[in-house]
């Protein structure tokens, strides 16, 4: 029998199923915590271990990740798992926390003593001429499509934007049959291991800094480096090639997209006069490195930060605690620093909520060393793959900057020109940028860059959410009831010990 | 047999465990909703749930994410326009 | 400062009711200079639903306030572009005989007091709300309330101040007043000092502190609101609607939480649901339970609500004052200094009704209303 998506029995609930949340749920119930993991998406693995929905297509012949397995062997076997089931706010409550939930169970309430907070990131977009035009996509998006669906969404596709994520997106199409029509990387990635000698401290971690920490980092990047190169590698023996320093700047088409328009760029993302040209393409795949969703964090008044790459992150100690005693955040939420950092962070943050609830945890010197070495690299890849300001020059004044409310950029201009906005938020409540269905999460970065003229803005005067995701007011109003879910759908939790079947 | 749903009166074939948008993407047809304001075709965009672009009525309830919403055999997939809730405006 | 000429008046506040003053003030040919520590309307203006209501007020000073400012929004209007001024209506809805009685006796006494209101039977209610939950009482419909987008009004307005020679400094804070004797000269920031010839304080929940600093107390506190918004829809909601007992909560001094249902639909799209109401400082966390009644509440005027999605919540902070009458003109204690605040959830309405009554007292012109029901002394 299915039980109700709402208990009160356990110690520790995990809000995201990625190499984070896995982890950290893995961590804390190896600890002797009682864990429920809350995840949004169908299957343990959140956007980066993307599982496939086809059972046996693991066409791209990598082995199946060995932390991946360990971890949902873990999760499954002693952690309670809710898939499907988002969490839309979190409330202090006597002696923890209450979270509330909807899915197709139906509204469902967790009581625990301590939450961590794992809830990953989504492609941050800048706004161009034509990125409304179907057939434009995230890079993410092609990725999910790719990996989770098995569709190639186009013939010709162009990649985009700017970011090591760009590659494996690329490297995807190619093993689907479908080499990109051009790979176009804004910034000039081969910077990097300059970037990382120049200025190699990370100050708030200073303390922990030793020569281990020093053969960590030179084995991380030498692993990165290896994957890069190898990723380049195939494109190559595919006939692409990664532009450095090339943008597309528009999209063409009435109703889907046909063209883009891409360019040089100069030091500053100015386009470097005669030198665009039009790409045919039937798809675009772009991003500008990934926005962390912190909305369950700020709501519960945690203190935030603006990371190297101008995202408002979570501010976080040695142990992954927040400025909210019993909230600990893991992964993404933290700055972005892909997945093998998240599940450090995670385990880290496993095992500090269950040292605040009193259980015996060891701390590792590796991990720690792990986790400084993965930040100090983590933030040299911000350094080399920055936003620069030359992109709100792509902008015409009827392109939409807030696709929701179709909000152009002239209106948004004319808010902060004639009606004295100086913060995104007073530019939201101005012109509706960031009211509609996404709650701000695709304009929201561009719109602060807009009013602050190039500068980060106010990125926390519009990061809270009171609902971090849309309920119906039926549901509101009921509160928590029985689980509605029939027997057998894919909502049942599967409780530890539980086989999932298939 | 391939399974499939009904999308405005046609079958799309699907396979098992792909999204609704995901199934029609793959059967070419990258636009199911228009805008309120401006009326401008949209589909899926970020492809993960973030985005809301990819709107679509599914058995009659409007505003379905197509991207995250699995595809089910006979499911009845309609178009979107506007806010999708034309039946009880006043 | 030394770059400008001092100003006749500095507003204290941005928000929708400094912004009035502000433009009144400016149409008379004063040197008005605005400051506000946050950005243009980021307060309680911002937050609010833009309500220009008669229906809600009882006979009395507001009510004449209300209808006086309401003259004033309607030439406001006309006059700036893009306010989103919708002469909408009110409709009052009871769910009970009991209700029905109560309600049909305060419209009886608003007509007396020269507001439209007009009575509707159950069968009625249908034709002015079609989806209006089938089993309630009765109501009153009443013409004359309308709304406004508040912060589009409140930067609009303080735009056409601009125009008009006057200057807003979003961003810079007040931290102490100018004294020359008992009279207040200017403000102080960190900027240095601005002389002028009156201060206006309409800091909204803030005011209080604005007071202190002229050793004037007055006691404005903040009253909690939570706002629930949903997915956006095309029109469902044609008035402001409330049920009867929306008058007893914003009147009770009661400092727990009360809700009442308040519906309408916006030009953009999503239908406004409130309301609620608690003293509960400047506690910003969402309340659950909150949420749920409100929610509740919509469901029972409008139940085609119940399949339609929030996909935001938001709170603000009305500058609650304790007699529920708004705090307007010359502080006798402290000669230079004017109030304009304390208009609790009421601002928006009363705003443009304010601003002119400010701008006649600053300069001892005979005032639209009889002052002395908002007289800033009167607090014990």
């Amino acid at each position: 029998m299915p039980r109700s998506p709402s208990d009160s029995v356990h110690d520790v609930a995990v809000v995201g199923g990625g190499p984070a949340g896995l982890a950290a749920a893995s961590a804390a119930a190896a600890a002797g915590c009682r864990v429920v993991l809350l995840d949004a998406g169908a299957a343990p693995g959140g956007q980066f271990w993307r599982q496939s929905s086809d059972a046996d297509a693991h066409r791209d012949g990598l082995p199946r990740d060995r932390t991946y397995a360990r971890l949902c062997t873990a999760v499954r076997s002693v952690v309670t798992y809710h898939p499907r089931r988002t969490v839309w706010t979190i409330v202090v409550a006597a002696g923890g926390f209450t979270l509330h939930t909807t899915g197709a169970g139906g509204e469902g309430v967790f009581r625990v003593a301590a939450v961590v907070l794992a809830t990953g990131a989504f492609d941050r977009q800048l706004p161009f001429p034509g990125w409304d035009l179907p057939g434009v996509f995230t890079a993410g998006g092609v990725q999910a499509l790719l990996k989770e669906h098995g569709v190639v969404p186009g013939r010709r596709i162009v990649v985009a934007g700017t970011g090591p994520f760009l590659l494996p997106v690329a490297v995807g199409l190619v093993t689907a049959g479908a080499p990109p029509a051009g790979v176009f990387e804004a910034n000039r990635p081969g910077r990097w291991p300059l970037e990382l000698l120049s200025r190699p401290g990370m100050p708030s971690l200073r303390h922990m800094h030793t020569d281990g920490d020093a053969r960590d980092l030179a084995g991380c990047v030498a692993a990165r480096a290896a994957e890069a190169a190898r990723y380049v590698g195939t494109l190559a023996r595919h006939g692409v090639r990664v532009r450095a320093r090339h943008a597309v700047i528009a999209a063409h088409g009435t109703d889907r997209v046909r063209a883009v328009t891409v360019a040089r760029l100069g030091e500053q993302w100015t386009v470097v006069p005669g030198s665009a040209r039009t790409v045919e393409c039937d798809t675009v795949a772009v991003g500008w490195g990934f926005t962390p969703q912190v909305e369950l964090a700020t709501g519960l008044g945690a203190a935030t930060r603006l990371d190297a790459d101008g995202s408002l992150v979570v501010t976080v100690d040695r142990r992954q605690r927040t400025s909210v005693p019993g909230v600990f955040t893991a992964g993404e939420i933290n700055g972005v620093g892909g997945a093998e950092l998240g599940v450090v962070e995670g385990e880290i943050a496993g095992r500090a909520a269950a040292a605040e609830l009193g259980r015996a945890v060891s701390w590792p010197d590796a991990l720690l060393r792990r986790r400084y070495a993965l930040l100090t690299f983590a933030r040299a890849v911000h350094r080399v793959y920055p936003v620069r300001n030359g992109w709100r020059n792509w902008l015409r004044p009827d392109t939409v900057v807030c696709r929701c409310e179709e909000v152009t950029a002239a209106e948004a201009a004319a808010a902060v020109d004639e009606l004295g906005a100086r913060d995104e938020r007073s530019v939201k409540l101005l012109t509706r940028t960031g009211m509609g269905w996404c709650q701000g999460r695709m304009c929201g970065f561009a719109v602060g860059r807009l009013v602050a003229d190039g500068a980060p803005g106010n990125p926390r005067s519009v990061a809270e959410r009171p609902l971090a995701t849309p309920v119906r007011l039926g549901e509101l109003a009921n509160g928590p009831g029985p689980a509605a879910a029939a027997p057998g759908s894919a909502d049942d939790p599967a409780e530890p010990g539980q086989k999932e079947a298939g | 047999m391939t399974a499939t749903f009904d999308f405005d009166g046609r079958p799309v074939p699907f396979r098992a465990g792909q999204s609704i948008g995901a199934a029609l993407i793959a059967a070419g047809v990258l636009s199911w909703r228009s805008t309120r304001v401006r009326g401008r075709p949209r589909g899926v965009f970020c492809g993960i749930g973030v985005c809301f672009d990819c709107l679509i009525i599914v058995d009659g309830r409007p505003n379905v994410r197509a991207c995250l919403e699995p595809a089910k055999e006979r499911l009845d997939v309609r178009r979107q326009d506007g806010s999708g809730h034309a039946e009880i405006t006043v | 400062m030394t770059t400008s000429s001092p100003a006749d008046v500095i507003v204290i506040g941005a928000g929708v009711v400094g912004a009035a003053c502000a433009w009144q003030l400016a149409r008379l040919g004063l040197a008005v200079t605005v400051v506000d520590r946050g950005p243009i309307a980021g307060g309680t203006t911002g937050a609010g639903e833009g309500n220009l209501l008669v229906s809600d007020k009882l006979p009395g000073p507001e009510l004449e306030l209300a209808k006086l400012s309401l003259r004033h929004w309607q030439r406001i209007g006309e006059t700036l572009p893009d306010i989103e001024y919708d002469r909408k209506g009110g409709v009052v809805v009871a769910d009970s005989e009991r209700a029905l009685a109560g309600l049909t006796r305060t419209a009886a006494a608003q007509r007396d007091a020269g507001v439209r209101a007009e009575p509707l039977t159950a069968d009625e209610l249908a034709g002015h709300e079609p989806h209006l939950a089938p089993d309630l009482t009765g109501g009153v419909y009443y013409p004359d309330d309308a709304q406004v987008q508040p912060m589009l009004a409140a930067a609009r307005l303080i735009a056409a101040a601009a125009e008009l020679g006057a200057r807003t400094r979003p961003g810079l804070e007040v931290t102490g007043l100018l004294r020359s004797g008992d009279r207040v000269t200017g403000v102080r920031t960190r900027i240095g000092d601005l002389p002028s010839g009156a201060v206006v304080n309409a800091a909204g929940t803030w005011a209080g502190e604005v007071a202190d600093m002229a050793a004037v107390p007055l006691p404005i506190e903040p009253r909690r609101g939570f706002v629930l918004v949903t997915e956006p829809l095309p029109r469902v909601v044609r008035h402001k609607v409330y049920a009867a007992d929306y008058v007893a909560g914003v009147e009770t001094d009661d400092a727990t939480l009360q809700t009442s249902p308040v519906v309408e639909g916006t030009a953009a799209g999503p239908v406004l649901i409130g309301s609620s109401r608690e003293r509960v400082g400047y506690d910003r966390t969402i309340s659950v339970q909150v949420l749920r009644r409100l929610a509740a509440h919509a469901i029972r005027l409008f139940p085609v609500l119940a399949g339609v999605a929030a996909i935001r919540a938001y709170r603000g902070f009305r500058p609650y004052s304790p007699d529920h009458l708004p705090v307007i003109g010359p502080d006798p204690r402290a000669p230079g200094l004017l109030h304009a605040c304390g208009h609790e959830g009421a601002g928006i309405g009363l705003a443009a009704g304010t601003g002119r009554l400010i701008a006649q007292s600053v300069t001892d012109a005979e005032p639209d209303l009889d002052l002395r029901p908002f007289r800033p002394d009167r607090f014990g």
